[in-house]
């Protein structure tokens, strides 16, 4: 279908993927631009999840391509590619159902994000040489100051299954982050959240755009805050995108007022 | 509310005893001599019975009701603030002068008490270090291992075979033993990658098992079940010493090698691989999906647990000098897990603790040794139910935030 853009991070081409008989993804065209804050949308089941599992590597697409471009500027493809390598690339994930390290602590969960950005190996472990000191250091300050973006370093000490939910959530956030990204994947980082905490999020997410020069790709059920935060929105529906374009043109879009008000009335 | 309570565990109990005691009426009470033709009915029993299954059930119920109230803090999934007793032993002004006493009392030791103290000690010792090293792989990086001996089987018979036939000391076969221990670690990491929970139990049980019996029929290599003897005791810079001497420079070897495994594994849990570990046994994918090579921590996994396994093994051959594969049976890795499980997954002190109490309590119980394994079996699951994170549980390290370097950013 389209060109792939000069700009463009993440370019998915006719993606599908098959589980068994069940067709999760049905030939696919994705794209995310530098800088760009998009929106997948699309009822429950429709396989925005499985779309940010496929292009991380946690399933290998049955058919298809997926492109990305890191901040080395070079493209590479990336399916089937394993999912720690799809981070170290640049492209890190929150999922959908919180997957924290729950008995490590707020301050230790983000640092694990650093871990593919540091080097200190068994040695370095044991013998605690003054290389091996600077770069803990600068793992425990760099999250820290993580922490302090999203607002947690006050619970920095806290195990993380202790945390409030919409902690959990926001941590989640820092700990993608710490793997310093060029494309930050958040699947329902809103959901849980109360009208106030979605706000802030919606604020943060803004913030990070702009100090980490990430693109965002985020899964989202909260219009209000889908219409108002995302460059461009793609919906999807059984697998397929059925729609796509500034929130705009998609909310006229007749395909899109069909699923959503067969399906959800919210919309 | 809590009258209510125990007036319904009264009930409970009562229902519970007159059962118990019903079901075991014909055992109990009756007894049929055959010889004199006669039938006792040993009515006394039935009340000792009686009182003895209610009591027990009326303090199980109130125990279970206890850590019920407990609510939220027995929860696997939340971490409880610690108790008064844990946030003043974890205090250094407690701890270290503790330490330092301990460390005193464990140097004095084999001129304190018999040779016979001090070889059980030795023995507790091999333990602790074989504990903090499965700890690594199951109370660290939660990998289920219970063929752990396998490893330990490695390096006493590589130290057994390369001292009977090529006349090799303790020193030169000690990193050996180490080496070797990771070498096997690695052979079994691999083709349990792909493997979790049940699956790798099940696995990592057969590798051990796979060990020992090729250990046990394979009699050209190792001599079968017969084993290796006059396997040599540790060189002390060619000084020749007695047999008492030897035992008390063996227990200072392990003494050295619980403060190395101490050091060790204190320094890995706190660093760069030791919360990968951690991650991996919170969420393997997403720790994999955190940028973390979950071969790779998985394989360091094996390898660092089965290090300290190798290097015991070639202890415990300089130590008994004789070895056969009995000594490496299903029952020692599982002793060794339970050391782990009832210490606390990950926490270095419980596993110290677990290792003393399992290796030591039956040494000085020899009394009950008849109910030796009922015992042990009722101790584990009490610990179950009631502390299923272990006699201490295992705390992350605190860090300190340069505040300096982060303010000026
Ligand atoms: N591993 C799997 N094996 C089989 N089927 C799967 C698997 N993962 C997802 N599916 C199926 O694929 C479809 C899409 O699921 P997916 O989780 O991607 O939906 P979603 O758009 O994220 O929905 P929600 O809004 O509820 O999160 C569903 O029918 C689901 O049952
Ligand atoms: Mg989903």
């Amino acid at each position: 279908m389209s060109e792939t853009r000069r700009d463009a991070v993440l370019s998915v081409r006719n993606m599908s993927m098959n589980f068994g008989g069940l067709r999760a993804l049905s030939e696919v065209d994705f794209e995310v631009r530098k800088g760009e804050v998009v929106a997948l949308i699309g009822p429950n089941g429709a396989g925005k999840t499985t779309f940010f599992n496929c292009i991380t590597g946690i399933y290998a697409p049955t058919e298809g391509e997926v492109l990305a471009t890191a901040r080395d500027g070079k493209t590479r493809r990336i399916n089937g590619m394993r999912t720690n390598l799809v981070c170290e690339l640049g492209m890190a994930r929150t999922f959908q159902n919180i997957r924290l390290f729950a008995s490590m602590t707020a301050l230790e969960n983000v640092m694990i994000g650093r871990h593919c950005r540091t080097r200190e190996g068994l040695f370095g472990a044991i013998f605690r040489g003054p290389g091996t000191r600077r770069e803990e250091q600068e793992v425990v300050d760099k999250s820290y100051r993580l922490l302090q973006k999203v607002g947690l370093e006050n619970v920095a000490n806290e195990y993380a299954s202790n945390l409030p939910y919409g902690a959990q959530r926001r941590l989640e956030i820092a700990r993608a982050l710490a793997t310093e990204p060029f494309l930050l994947l958040l699947d329902e980082p809103a959901a849980g959240m109360n009208p106030q905490e979605t706000l802030e999020l919606k604020e943060m997410v803004i913030q990070i755009r702009h100090e980490f020069d990430v693109s965002v790709l985020l899964i989202e059920h909260d219009m209000k805050m889908v219409m108002s935060l995302s460059d461009r929105i793609y919906v999807m529906e059984y697998g397929r995108v059925i729609a796509t374009g500034t929130p705009a043109e998609v909310s006229a879009d007749p395909e899109v007022i069909r699923a959503y008000l067969g399906e959800e009335s919210d919309a | 509310m809590a009258a209510e309570s125990f007036v319904k565990n009264l009930k409970k109990s009562a229902v519970a005893a007159l059962w118990l005691s019903f079901l075991t009426m014909p055992i109990m009470v009756i007894r049929v001599d055959t010889v004199e033709k006669t039938i006792a009915w040993r009515w006394m029993h039935l009340v000792w019975m009686l009182v003895g299954s209610f009591v027990f059930a009326l303090a199980w119920h109130f125990l279970m009701d206890r850590r019920d109230r407990g609510g939220a803090a027995t929860d696997a999934n939340v971490e409880p603030t610690p108790s008064r007793f844990a946030v003043w032993l974890a205090n250094p002004r407690v701890n270290r002068p503790l330490m330092a006493l301990g460390l005193l009392f464990a140097t004095a030791f084999p001129f304190l008490f018999s040779v016979y103290q001090t070889n059980i000690l030795i023995s507790a010792l091999i333990y602790v270090v074989l504990g903090l090293g499965l700890n690594i792989t199951v109370g660290l990086a939660g990998l289920l291992d219970l063929g752990y001996v396998a490893f330990y089987a490695v390096g006493a018979y590589a130290y057994a075979l390369l001292n009977h036939h090529f006349h090799l000391g303790f020193w030169a076969v000690l990193p050996v033993g180490g080496i070797l221990g990771a070498f096997f670690g690695i052979l079994l990491g691999f083709p349990v990658l792909r493997l979790r929970g049940d699956y790798l139990a099940i696995v990592t049980l057969g590798f051990g098992e796979i060990v020992r019996l090729v250990l046990q029929n394979w009699d050209a290599f190792s001599f079968g079940p017969s084993g290796v003897s006059n396997i040599d005791r540790p060189g002390f810079f060619g000084i020749t010493y007695s047999v008492d001497q030897a035992t008390t420079y063996i227990y200072y070897l392990a003494l050295l090698g619980v403060l190395l495994a101490i050091f060790v594994s204190g320094r890995l849990k706190d660093s760069r691989v030791g919360r990968a570990w951690l991650a991996l046994r919170e969420d393997e994918i997403a720790c994999q999906a955190m940028g973390i090579d979950n071969t790779k921590a998985k394989l360091l996994a094996f390898a660092m647990g089965a290090t300290f396994a190798g290097f015991m093994g070639v202890v415990f051959a300089a130590k008994t000098t004789y070895i056969n594969p009995a000594s490496f049976t299903f029952m020692e890795s599982a002793m060794i897990l339970a050391i782990v499980v009832l210490g606390g997954m990950g926490s270095i002190p419980g596993v110290i603790l677990g290792a003393f109490l399992l290796m030591l309590l039956p040494e000085y119980m020899r009394a009950f040794s008849q109910y030796r394994m009922l015992l042990f079996g009722a101790t584990m699951i009490l610990v179950m139910v009631f502390r299923p994170q272990g006699l201490i549980r295992a705390r992350r390290k605190i860090y300190k935030v340069n505040i300096n370097t982060v303010d000026k950013a």
